[in-house]
């Protein structure tokens, strides 16, 4: 069990890790961070699958089906999302591909 | 080695990958790296959780075939939208993802709370606390980001300010706290007051989002974005899952600092953000003294001008994105280094609907990171260009912001366009910015308008720099 003051000082040691992490990030990063970060939280994932296993009767299972859900949108859609930009940064020479982005 | 050694193990190589994924994000060159090392845990980690003592491996068991067609489900939606969404839209879909993990936060906490309903034992006062945070941060995230898609999105056009909105607000807000009481104190907890509370929750998050106008929306992404870590962090407590505690907590400190920057850069306290909005302090007393008119100038003119530059600094901004102009900059770009001009571009921190959403946009495009210059560097270098090339941009090259005092936006970093020999404003109509401040750069003597859609606009040039 992670309780008490050691649940304190995890909380406390990740906040400061989180800053220290991102505080000399370029602007031009600003929002390929925004979106990784969002896929990091994806990792509710786990605790809905762990929730979901649990689940007993119609209402859970609903709750629990659309916490499972959810969570992997999250995942997958902030995953691809920052990987989709990121790639644009890869190479600094002009791309043959125009209409990606241009499609809609 | 038990199944539950493993698994923790496994849960702490992910949090340690997922902060270094995340400090090499902060670098372009390993970026790429990052995320896909994330991206590699993440799915560890989720197959490990398989092994969970908590979820039964038995393929018969309702349990187990529900999850994996909501991992199946959820994961199609989330790539085949994410794969398909154009560039210009990345914010909303970004929104739109975090809502689904702030979603997710409160939909553990609430199957969690439903059980203490049903007369399961508690886990202690501090767990259900805790669960109730989270539930309230998760739900109000998740709601917010969802008004915040629709806007972007289009969906949802003007900003909805009830008479009283504040007050009733304090009034929502203070009927969660209530309910939020009496879920986490009650024992055995009262089904109704559960439902009761994440119903206040989520209204509150849709109350509190849908006054805040559209040139605010990224400040309030990336404040969702800090809540939902930390709304999985608090379910990570609740769950007994390190990895939730670790990842949710870093993400939501680095995300209240990137909120802190980006609000920094506005000029906008994040109070000023979340409790007011543009054009209700002072909007009308910055329009009285404008001197000069403004000029119209032709797309062959503008084309001889900038070919015959030896520096022209490009101005982006959202109306940019809008006309899907980048393309043709870049093509612009080519012509006019092919003369021997220096392009270089300047991007404001809040330019578009994100910081770097411009960066985003124009290598998309093609366009060399190396010739993309933020604010500080940039600025400098507009005394000794010949012409400044503005598209789609308004509030951040208005000088009011250096001049006027009693201007809204007064105060706020701008990029010194007007300090160039020659400025050439690509605009769709003349009406004022997004925060419906007038615009005096538009009608200083060195500056000439060019009426158009962006692209269009942009087109012509290439085709007046081609017939030289």
């Amino acid at each position: 069990m992670i309780e008490g003051l050691p649940a304190l000082y995890i909380f406390m040691l990740s906040a400061f890790t989180g800053y220290e992490v991102i505080s000399r990030v370029p602007v031009i990063l600003h929002t390929p961070l925004m979106s990784g970060s969002n896929f990091v939280h994806g990792i509710v994932l786990v605790g809905a699958m762990i929730v979901m296993g649990q689940a007993e009767g119609t209402l859970e299972l609903t709750i629990g089906f659309i916490a499972v859900a959810m969570a992997a949108g999250n995942a997958v859609g902030g995953y691809v999302a920052t990987v989709r930009m990121l790639d644009m940064f890869q190479t600094s020479k002009p791309k043959a591909e125009s209409g990606q982005g241009a499609a809609s | 080695m038990s199944m539950g050694f493993v698994i923790d193990a496994v849960y702490l190589v992910t949090a340690a990958i997922f902060i270094i994924g995340l400090k090499q994000m902060s670098s372009p060159v390993t970026a790429h790296r990052g995320i896909v090392w994330a991206g590699v845990a993440m799915v560890v980690a989720s197959v490990v959780t398989f092994g969970a003592p908590q979820i039964s491996l038995d393929l018969g068991s309702i349990n187990l075939q529900l999850m994996l067609v909501a991992i199946i489900a959820g994961s199609a939606v989330a790539y085949v939208s994410a794969k398909r969404v154009a560039m210009t839209d990345m914010p909303q879909m970004i929104a739109m993802y975090n809502g689904m993990g702030g979603g997710a936060a409160a939909a553990i906490a609430a199957v969690e709370l439903v059980k203490l309903a049903g007369g399961m034992e508690s886990h202690g006062l501090t767990v259900q606390i805790l669960a109730v945070l989270g539930a309230v941060i998760g739900a109000v995230s998740f709601s917010g980001s969802v008004i915040a898609f629709a806007k972007l999105q289009g969906i949802m056009k003007k900003t909805l300010r009830l008479p009283l909105h504040q007050v009733i607000n304090i009034g929502l807000f203070l009927g969660v706290v209530y309910y939020g009481y009496l879920v986490s104190t009650g024992h055995p907890v009262e089904f109704n007051h559960v439902v009761i509370f994440f119903v206040l929750a989520l209204v509150l998050g849709v109350m509190v989002t849908t006054p805040i106008g559209g040139a605010d929306m990224p400040v309030v992404i990336s404040l969702f974005n800090a809540l939902t870590g930390l709304a999985v962090a608090f379910e990570g407590f609740v769950l007994n899952n390190a990895a939730m505690i670790i990842a949710g907590t870093v993400v939501g400190s680095s995300g209240t600092l990137l909120t802190q920057l980006m609000a920094k850069a506005m000029n906008r306290p994040l109070s000023n953000v979340l409790f007011s909005s543009f054009g209700s302090d002072g909007g009308a007393a910055a329009e009285e003294d404008i001197e000069g008119s403004m000029k119209e100038i032709q797309a062959n003119d503008a084309a001889i001008m900038m070919a015959y530059a030896q520096k022209v600094i490009i101005v982006p901004g959202y109306g940019m994105a809008v006309a899907q102009a980048q393309h043709k900059l870049k093509e612009m770009e080519d012509l006019l280094e092919a003369r021997g001009v220096v392009v270089k571009y300047a991007i404001h921190p809040v330019a578009g609907r994100m910081p770097g959403h411009m960066n985003v946009l124009l290598a998309e495009a093609g366009v060399d990171y190396d010739r993309i210059l933020d604010l500080d560097e940039i600025n400098p270098e507009f005394p000794n260009a010949d012409v400044a090339l503005v598209i789609g941009a308004n509030d951040v090259v208005n000088p009011v912001a250096r001049s006027n005092p009693d201007s809204p936006i007064y105060g706020m970093p701008i990029l010194d366009a007007d300090k160039a020999h020659n400025v050439i404003v690509i605009k769709r109509g003349k009406g004022a910015g997004f925060s419906g401040i007038e615009n005096h750069l538009f009608y200083a003597d060195n500056t000439q308008m060019l009426y158009g859609d962006g692209q269009k606009a942009v087109g012509e040039l290439i085709s007046g720099i081609k017939q030289l």
